[in-house]
């Protein structure tokens, strides 16, 4: 059904026109608003849940998540695709016993995983899914028990002991040399943990299979029955190096439901905030990247420029992550006239070592050496798996939240959006230093504009249930957060979306023909985050 | 390859003193090479194992080893594989899929050894406590020397952490 060549998001057709697209091929839709924050709602019957997603790929529209959400005797499902210009939110219904749905996976390899995890968590099956082993569960509870259903307490009924996962099986590599190397779920280096299954032929990998969700911790079972304010506890620790975007689109998504309007300076603010998380992790991870080649040298810089910036962000925001400082109706802390001069001051700073050390970088022969064509991901296969953030965006997939479907305060803001052709490592470290620029401009125009006015509008819990899609560009990308709160506030479901879950195929796809020793250089120029796959 | 050389010349020693209120902590950290001298030799190997770990405990791990701190000075280096640790640094409130190999990490490591739970999740469970897919606490899986609270904790309350529970040995 697919053209041979994706076209990108960037030629797929604007968010309004995707009705009209949907019912002139065939698939009956209806208009909803029951969930706030998606440009359009659309239920669907559960009949046509392919073929939407069949016409979707038809017209380059990119698979963005599903999720479900149990409401006995059916199950949920929502689906987010995104268009040229906003995101579509596509919903429908199975029978939690004995239900199916058609899989979206053969028109979008982007829904394997989560679909698999769907059928872990919900005890719901996708007919026609190309690949039928669980996902996120291994043995710490059994087959025939599904997490997300209500019925399923949060404590669960543990062994004491659960027993290591040695049952999963990989897909089996034979032949005459060829050799196959597990490796993890504890790793060698400061990082977290995942197992990845290499098949190497002499140096090089043929194939990488990984296996997730070793970090697990029922992120989504354990909301359900908090308030907005446990709520955001859990979602700032989706993963600690995205805490502002997970928290920011957290709130989104409730201040959506209950459509409460956020003060233009605390917007400000979090915008503040976002660009000082990516800066912080391009920096650290541009130096991450060339350690892995053994360039030291940067890695001292950047990590030099990181801690700065990190104590900058403590003095100001009081934590070095800044976690905990978004919240629900604004941010938790203002930014005194000082402080905006301390961080314009570390702007104008940082813009000159910058300017200083990214041309070293990229007229180092050696390191660059090293880096072009080595984890090359081709623009056809990113746009296919859907990638995201810096990934699509070495990969001549310059799509970015911030411009393209911009939320507040990103309206009417000029959003550079830094491309690269190749896909390579080089690429991906190029693209994230452009990136590192952009974001300075962005903090100066935020810190000199910052509106006067309060830093947060108070949350008052709804009068009737209510849903809410929080759409938030994080460092790694764009990053997605449904919440559905009870007429008195409580929670009754988060489904947090790292763009992990689509960067993480990109690292299979890109490792092919890569020799083993370089396979820590291109996980780290992706940089997948394992929590925040796993949750 | 001369402006790197020429950058690295006018970056000059990062090393700091630390700041006033953590003046002790030179002493500390001398102290510590004793107090490591006496427990495992000449420096100690830590082996940081995240079981479930939201990676912002990994994070200031590689914090203390940048310029600003430089952790090695102090005897203490991070190493790949527990075989060669004397302290077990873990974060994370304990996966039930980590489970497992949390305990096969301890195991292979050998005596004398520490275990640290550095963070709020590793000390009592954070966030995530006790449920279906979280053992909560470290010490719930294996026995654990001294914790480190902190959602994460800062590269000086790491290294403080550290030396606390180094002298309580």
């Amino acid at each position: 059904m697919t053209k041979s060549v994706h076209q990108g998001q960037l030629e797929s057709p604007v968010v309004d026109s995707i009705p009209a697209l949907l019912n002139e091929a065939g698939v009956p839709t209806t208009e909803m608003s029951t969930v706030k924050g998606a440009a359009r709602v659309l239920s669907v019957d559960s009949r046509f849940w392919a073929k939407a997603a069949a016409v979707m790929a038809e017209n380059y529209v990119r698979w963005a998540a599903v999720w479900g959400e149990h409401a006995s005797p059916d199950v949920l499902v929502k689906a987010v695709f995104a268009a040229r210009d906003g995101h579509v939110l596509l919903c429908t219904s199975v029978q939690e016993t004995g239900g199916a749905l058609p899989s979206q996976t053969p028109f979008f390899p982007a829904a394997n995983r989560p679909e698999r995890t769907l059928q872990d968590m919900f005890g719901i099956r996708f007919a026609d899914h190309p690949d039928q082993r669980r996902w996120l569960r291994h043995l710490a509870w059994s087959e025939d028990q599904f997490p997300l259903r209500k019925e399923f307490p949060l404590a669960g009924t543990p062994q004491r002991d659960t027993p290591p996962d040695c049952e999963y099986t990989f897909i089996p590599a034979e032949g005459e040399g060829l050799y196959e190397i597990p490796v993890g779920p504890v790793h060698a280096g400061i990082i977290e943990p995942g197992h990845f299954r290499f098949s190497a032929m002499g140096e090089d990998i043929l194939n990488l299979e990984q296996h997730l969700g070793y970090v697990h911790k029922g992120i989504e079972k354990c909301a359900e029955g908090r308030d907005v304010q446990g709520l955001l506890r859990l979602a700032a620790r989706v993963s600690g190096d995205s805490t502002v975007t997970h928290s920011w689109a957290a709130c989104q998504a409730c201040e959506n439901a209950v459509g409460l309007t956020v003060p233009d300076r605390a917007l400000a603010i979090r915008a503040i905030l976002s660009e000082r998380e990516r800066i912080a992790n391009h920096m650290g991870d541009i130096g991450a990247c060339c350690n892995d080649v053994g360039f030291a040298f940067a890695l001292v810089q950047f990590g030099r420029l990181r801690e700065l910036w990190q104590r900058d962000s403590a003095t100001v925001f009081g934590h070095r992550f800044m976690m905990d400082v978004v919240t629900v109706g604004g941010v938790t802390r203002d930014i005194s006239p000082e402080h905006v001069a301390l961080l314009q001051k570390a702007i104008v700073q940082l813009r000159k070592e910058l300017n200083e050390l990214i041309p070293m970088l990229c007229e180092y022969p050696s390191l660059q050496d090293r880096f072009r064509t080595t984890g090359i991901l081709s623009p056809h296969v990113a746009r296919t798996i859907g990638a995201l953030g810096y990934v699509a965006r070495a990969s001549h997939e310059g799509w970015d939240m911030r411009r393209d479907a911009a939320y507040a305060p990103y309206q009417g803001v000029t959003v550079t959006v830094p491309t690269c052709k190749d896909g390579d490592t080089a690429c991906r470290v190029r693209v994230r230093a452009d990136e590192l620029f952009v974001s300075l401009d962005l903090l100066d125009h935020f810190l000199s504009t910052l509106p006067a006015g309060k830093i947060n509008a108070p949350f008052q819990p709804p009068q009737t249930a209510c849903c809410g899609l929080g759409l938030v560009e994080g460092w790694r990308g764009e990053t997605i957060a449904y919440v559905h709160l009870d007429k008195n506030g409580t929670v009754a479901r988060y489904f947090p979306r790292d763009a992990s879950w689509l960067n993480w195929p990109a690292l299979e796809a890109l490792i092919g023909g890569v020799i083993v020793p370089d396979f820590p250089l291109c996980n780290k120029s992706v940089n997948g985050s394992y929590s925040g796959h796993d949750v | 390859m001369f402006h790197v050389l020429f950058k690295s010349f006018k970056t000059g020693c990062l090393t700091e003193k630390l700041p006033p209120r953590d003046a002790t902590l030179e002493q500390a950290g001398a102290a510590c090479r004793e107090e490591i001298a006496r427990l495992f030799g000449k420096s100690m190997a830590v082996r940081m194992v995240d079981v479930g770990s939201c990676n912002g405990c990994e994070l200031e791990m590689h914090a203390v080893n940048n310029g600003f701190y430089d952790i090695e000075r102090f005897g203490i280096h991070f190493v790949a594989s527990p075989r060669h640790a004397d302290l077990l640094l873990v974060t994370g409130p304990v996966s039930r899929h980590m489970q497992a190999a949390l305990k096969r990490t301890y195991d292979a490591t050998p005596d004398p050894k520490m275990v640290i739970a550095m963070g709020d999740c590793a000390a009592c469970g954070g966030e995530f406590g006790v449920s279906y897919a979280s053992c909560g606490a470290v010490s719930n899986v294996v026995p654990v020397d001294a914790v480190i609270a902190g959602c994460p904790p800062t590269p000086l309350q790491l290294l403080q952490g550290i030396l606390q529970a180094l002298k309580a040995r």
